[in-house]
């Protein structure tokens, strides 16, 4: 009898279950080279201003890693300081690719610079990154980047980015771990979302409150304003508020302590 | 029926097969701690509790009554830390009424370690367990699984290494009431700063022999709210008004009927109450 099934020749008896050995399980190696290291950023626009800021606290799982770990870089400076920069990025999610991240734009915007003679443009800069993002899109930069200074006509330029290069200008952006209990928070004070005009209309028709730029100093009581709030509730963020408030006359780096639970 | 129910157990199990995710139950990621002085007994806690990355509650209480001189301390499940205590709370009043003597300490340890070894560690409570009896004063630890230690300072929960190193580093033998509650404070701090899932302030607890139990809830307040630089009150009218009904007191008298019982006005005055 020939068998029509390819099977062995000895399989002719009785096929019992453990008549064939059994091949060793293959051992699966596992390597996750990404972590989450929390923490939340924020960055709000004005008519000629941008503030970027975030928590400086990073950690791993229920750990603290550092209460001091900033997350908002100058990029384009011309020392270590980076002094004389007009850029600012903002990364959150993997501290590791985040630094990775900036230590590459921070080169691309100088490099530009000695070729060019004269400074990126935030434009030029944001569509740069976002460039640099979808090189790696299938070994992301697990980080949300937002890249923020002042356009050609000397107004706010915020871009917000997804890891993989997808990006936008806005007037606002939450992200990291808190931005689920800060954008909402935004949207209402920024954008002035489900805002209506008192005394407007009847019922549903009433008059939308019209969002329009922000003066610098409300600005700058919204972002500590959204921060204390952001650390009352979400473990992962707290220590400092790192702050960078870019205007014409440069960028002005300031810190704020948060609390430390 | 007594005990649990599970007549969903088969349906859930189903359901989480084909990729339902479970309910996610309020966690106490914890700090508690508990430290034996010369005359008694101190426990501490933190007051945070979360749901994964987020605070549920910023104040709520983690040192549960189990009898006069007898109080727990609960980690893990907040739920199961609640009810656990609560139904040996209760086991034990009924056994001191029945031997007509004071519950022990380790009396209320084994009834817990019992009750949580027959459910094989799916009721996540993490225990400490303190008191003074007639035997003494007793500081224990019970594990979800049924594991028990008897150690004259314990800690337990996700900041349970951040407080231990405070009593590793700072405990020391035959210490006063003063020095007991300072160190226990001082181990929740730890537990509080360095552990994310602990939080806000210290409640401690303290039985004496001889003397009442004292808790002293918000024994300390390391965490005030940061002050808001922003006005979010939102001015009259800010959201869309569709219809409005305005009930006046005089009113109020044609929803309400009033009805005069009859019967005995004295009720309750010749009920024969124990003192």
């Amino acid at each position: 009898m020939t068998s029509l099934l390819g099977h062995p020749a000895g399989g002719e008896g009785i096929g019992y279950s453990f008549s064939q050995p059994t091949a060793a399980p293959v051992k699966q190696h596992g390597f996750y080279p990404y972590t989450d290291n929390g923490g939340s950023t924020l960055g709000i626009t004005g008519s000629d201003f941008a503030i970027l800021a975030g928590d400086t606290r990073s950690t791993s799982g229920y750990n603290i890693n550092s209460r001091m770990v900033p997350k908002v870089f100058k990029i384009g400076g011309d020392d270590e300081t980076g002094e004389g920069a007009h850029i600012v990025l903002s990364v959150v999610g993997f501290a590791a690719d985040g630094n990775a991240l900036k230590e590459r734009l921070d080169a691309v915007v100088k490099m530009y610079k000695y070729q060019h003679g004269k400074p990126m443009s935030v434009s030029a800069c944001a569509q740069r990154l976002s460039t640099i993002l979808y090189q790696k899109r299938f070994f992301p930069y697990y980080v949300t980047a937002i890249l923020s200074g002042l356009d050609e006509e000397g107004k706010g330029a915020l871009y917000s980015y997804d890891p993989v290069g997808s990006y936008e200008r806005e007037q606002c952006r939450a992200a990291g771990a808190a931005a689920s209990l800060i954008m909402p928070f935004l949207d209402n004070q920024v954008n002035f979302k489900n805002q209506y005009i008192p005394g407007s209309g009847e019922g549903h028709a009433l008059e939308q409150k019209k969002a329009e730029p922000l003066p610098q100093a409300t600005v700058e009581q919204l972002v500590r304003d959204a921060f204390t709030s952001a650390v009352e509730r979400h473990i992962e963020v707290g220590d400092h508020l790192q702050m960078m408030i870019i205007t014409r006359d440069g960028i002005q780096e300031v810190f704020h302590p948060l609390k430390k639970d | 029926m007594p005990g649990f129910d599970f007549s969903n157990y088969n349906r859930n199990a189903a359901l989480h097969a084909r990729g339902v995710p479970l309910p996610k139950a309020t966690s106490t990621g914890t700090t508690i701690v508990g430290c034996i002085y010369d005359n008694g007994v101190v426990i501490a806690a933190d007051t945070r509790a979360t749901s994964g990355p987020i605070v549920a509650d910023k104040n709520c209480e983690k040192l549960h009554y189990i009898a006069p001189k007898i109080w727990c301390a609960g980690a893990g499940t907040a739920a199961d830390t609640e009810f656990t205590t609560a139904l040996i709370s209760s086991n034990v009043e009924l056994h001191s009424l029945s031997t007509g003597r004071d519950p022990r300490v380790i009396t209320c340890m084994t009834m817990l370690k019992q009750h949580l070894f027959r459910y094989q560690g799916h009721i996540g409570a993490y225990l400490v367990v303190a008191g003074v009896d007639p035997t003494g004063v007793g500081l224990y630890t019970v594990h979800a699984h049924g594991s028990t230690d008897k150690l004259p300072y314990v800690t337990m929960g996700s900041g349970s290494l951040a407080a231990m190193s405070v009593f590793e580093s700072m405990w020391k033998p035959d210490l006063d009431k003063a020095g007991a509650v300072e160190l226990c404070a001082e181990a929740i701090k730890a537990g509080i700063f360095n552990d994310l899932g602990s939080g806000s302030n210290v409640d401690v607890c303290v039985i004496e022999n001889d003397k009442p139990t004292q808790l002293m809830r918000n024994y300390e307040r390391p965490n005030e709210r940061g002050q808001k630089e922003r006005n979010y009150r939102f001015p009259r009218g800010t959201t869309a008004v569709l219809n409005q009904k305005i009930i006046t007191k005089e009113d109020m008298k044609k929803y309400v009927t009033i009805e005069t019982l009859s019967g005995d006005s004295n009720l309750a005055g010749d009920m024969d109450v124990d003192s």
